[in-house]
């Protein structure tokens, strides 16, 4: 090993010790029961829980529906901070990244808050609302530095050959700028499938998602089906990130 | 049809107070290659995207064949532009980069299938239409970017430094696939270059401009030879510029002799400024028939010819370019005929700066209170403070200048520079002095009380 790869050693050790084990104890307790014998079962119960299954289909609708909500709300919003005609100023930029530096339970919790006080009633409807609250910034923030970063030659040069403004968006800026979108996907839709303190919160645990039923799980010391929930969440993250790594090759990123 | 397809009247353009183009008047002919050619920040581009659409003049018009192109969007312009960086779409391939602008116009499928194989083969670039753009090489996405452009059949095409990006040899290259391409295609070509040589290779006409003004128009034969001032004959090729006194008609003197020349109608004992190129200087071993001698100082192999700088006996350093190489140190005598001696105007003798007489013994101009004569002046008077260019002091120190100022254009006249400083102030002062300063060099300027002469400036001034 020579000196400067040596350099690399603690984060050698820090991946081992804080990534790699713990994935590699997940797998292990996904895949034994109580008393530490090998079995499918925890794998098998899922699949053939309707319940599980149906909280499981719930999960994605409503993470797709909030990224969905996202990008139509954050696509023209991050349009509209990178356009220099429209927005001169970089503090707007950081306004709408703010809320990102504000504690995400405590923003959760205040909603809920403003709902109850506001008389309105817990349910989906404020559950995609504290949602997309919270994960509008990782939406905005990639499609803006994209849409930021991109020559202002290639809408000069559509609109030369005769596009009109419209056409320009339409056939250069929208699909020069899908990277970013493809960044905000991931960045939205992962911890969307996954998070449990949102419902929990915002719908008085009166919709329960796959992260509710992991945190439950555990929580009652059922390590082993918690486990296995883990496991195959991994999995579906790990298949959509890798599908949005593909349509995302070779264009430059806009994650941050 | 007109023999104008442009005409440009009265165009201003500034950015943020700082002026970028003041009252530029310019037509351009029917079919011809016109090149916009000055140093970066002259405001060529700035032109091209006004005539393009990409920016909005604040006075003046644009009119192509006699309609008005200001305030028309950019996409209903019959015009096409070449990008510097050329601004493929890197999501499309070639073949539906080039097809761009002809799917927008609904023409149908087969034509445009036609026009792109035909434009393909016009570049060269046939056989590439499957390519991803960002697979090509500069050469080669230049040529497609000059490809997407033509297809349209723009009735003028617009190229900003197209040629900028490419290595020497490649722009060689392009540059006369340029010119034949616009003799095919018959398009008027409007051309923006700092690059001289380029434009006196492809250019019909040349339009040299500085600081946002039009210097000179001409054929490149004109603009070489006859350069109407000395920006101009700095700015394309080599020069000799010297400070001359036109004695009389077909008469001039510089260098400290008296030379024949072709050009009349200065007057007589009039300061002029002369040009005479290199290769105009003829250098020889024997004195017979020579003019005035010197030594040689330099002398550089450049390929075809030698260049050698040469102090003449009465201390002036001219530079020659000859086949024949003579040795440093060596005794050499000169020659320059009538024809190849360029007079021109001297656009200013001395400076002449507005200045308003404060309080006794000062006077208040370049936005500090110098001291000076006031005798006859009485304090408020608005005056014209003359200040001769050998008697404007620099500091290497800001500092310990009265102003300061940024050296912004430096001409060397055989024996001395002829600096051009923009001052604090955002006036010009013309210094003559024998020490060396680099462009942008922040210097500190001084003038002695008994150099500047104050003269009543007029009335409706």
């Amino acid at each position: 090993m020579n000196k400067r790869s040596s350099w690399a050693l603690p984060y050698a050790i820090f991946l081992v010790l804080f990534v790699a084990m713990p994935l590699l104890l997940i797998v292990m307790y996904s895949f034994q029961d109580a008393s530490g014998h090998f079995t499918l079962s925890n794998i098998t119960k899922f699949f053939s829980d309707r319940d599980s299954l149906s909280t499981f289909a719930l999960s994605l609708e409503v993470a797709i529906e909030n990224t969905a909500l996202c990008i139509l709300i954050g696509y023209p919003a991050a349009y509209i901070l990178a356009d220099k005609s429209l927005n001169r100023s970089t503090v707007t930029v950081v306004l709408f990244i703010l809320p990102m530096w504000v504690n995400a339970l405590m923003r959760t919790l205040a909603t809920a808050e403003l709902f109850t006080m506001a008389g309105i009633q817990l349910g989906k409807g404020t559950l995609l609302f504290g949602m997309c609250y919270d994960y509008l910034p990782f939406m905005i923030y990639p499609i803006y530095t994209t849409l930021a970063k991109m020559d202002r030659s290639y809408a000069e040069a559509a609109a030369d050959l005769g596009a009109s403004p419209f056409t320009v968006f339409r056939k250069v800026t929208l699909p020069l700028s899908l990277p970013g979108v493809a960044s905000g996907v991931l960045m939205v839709f992962m911890p969307t499938v996954s998070t449990f303190a949102i419902s929990e919160f915002l719908t008085n645990n009166k919709i329960k998602l796959f992260g509710t039923i992991i945190q439950e799980n555990i929580n009652n010391s059922m390590w082993n089906y918690g486990a296995a929930l883990s496991f195959i969440m991994l999995i579906i993250i790990g298949l959509t990130s890798f599908i949005g790594r593909k349509d995302n090759a070779g264009a430059e990123g806009g994650a941050i | 049809m007109t023999e104008h397809i442009i005409d440009i009247k009265h165009l201003s353009k500034s950015f943020s107070g700082k002026e970028v183009l003041s009252d530029i008047n310019l037509y351009v002919r029917r079919g011809e290659f016109i090149t916009l050619l000055g140093p970066s920040g002259c405001g060529k581009t700035t032109m091209l995207r006004m005539i393009a659409g990409f920016l909005d003049p604040d006075e003046g018009e644009i009119l192509l064949d006699g309609n008005p192109l200001v305030g028309v969007p950019p996409h209903k312009r019959p015009l096409n532009t070449v990008f510097q960086r050329y601004a493929l779409f890197p999501h499309l391939d070639v073949y539906d980069n080039i097809a761009f602008g002809l799917k927008l116009q609904k023409i149908p499928s087969d034509e445009i299938d036609k026009r792109v194989r035909k434009v393909l083969k016009l570049v060269s670039m046939s056989d590439y239409e499957d390519r991803d753009v960002d697979t090509l090489s500069g050469g080669q996405q230049q040529r497609i970017a000059i490809a997407r452009a033509i297809v349209n059949k723009p009735k003028v095409l617009l190229l900003d430094e197209p040629l900028a990006a490419l290595d020497l040899k490649m722009r060689k290259d392009m540059q006369i696939e340029l010119k034949e391409m616009h003799k095919q295609l018959g398009i008027t070509f409007i051309y923006v270059t700092h690059d001289q040589e380029e434009a006196l290779t492809l250019s019909d006409t040349i339009v040299v401009m500085n600081e946002g003004r039009i210097q000179q128009i001409g054929t490149p034969k004109d603009i070489y030879n006859e350069p109407v001032n000395s920006f101009v004959a700095d700015f394309i090729g080599e020069s000799n510029i010297l400070n001359a006194t036109m004695i009389c008609d077909h008469k001039v003197s510089f260098i400290g002799h008296e030379f024949e020349c072709v050009d009349e109608g200065f007057g007589e004992n009039v300061p002029v400024d002369v040009v005479i190129r290199p290769e105009d200087i003829y250098i020889r071993r024997s004195q017979s028939g020579t003019q005035f001698s010197g030594t040689v100082v330099s002398c550089t192999f450049k390929g075809v010819h030698y260049e050698m700088f040469v102090d003449t006996d009465e201390g002036f350093e001219m530079m020659i370019q000859d086949y024949n190489a003579f040795e440093p140190g060596e005794k050499v005598h000169m020659l320059i005929k009538p024809e190849d001696i360029q007079v021109m105007k001297k656009e200013r003798v001395d400076n002449v700066i507005p200045a308003t007489v404060g309080k006794e013994g000062t006077v208040q101009m370049l936005g500090e209170n110098f001291e000076c004569s006031t005798e006859g002046f009485s304090e408020g008077d608005k005056v014209l403070a003359h200040v001769p260019f050998d008697k404007v002091d620099l500091e290497d120190d800001d500092e310990a200048g009265k102003t300061s100022g940024n050296v912004s254009f430096i001409l060397y006249k055989g024996d001395h520079y002829h600096l051009t400083i923009l001052t604090e102030s955002g006036e010009k002062v013309w210094v003559d002095t024998d020490d060396i300063w680099d462009k942008n060099d922040l210097v500190g300027i001084n003038i002695l009380p008994e150099d500047i002469r104050l003269e009543k400036a007029e009335e409706n001034e």
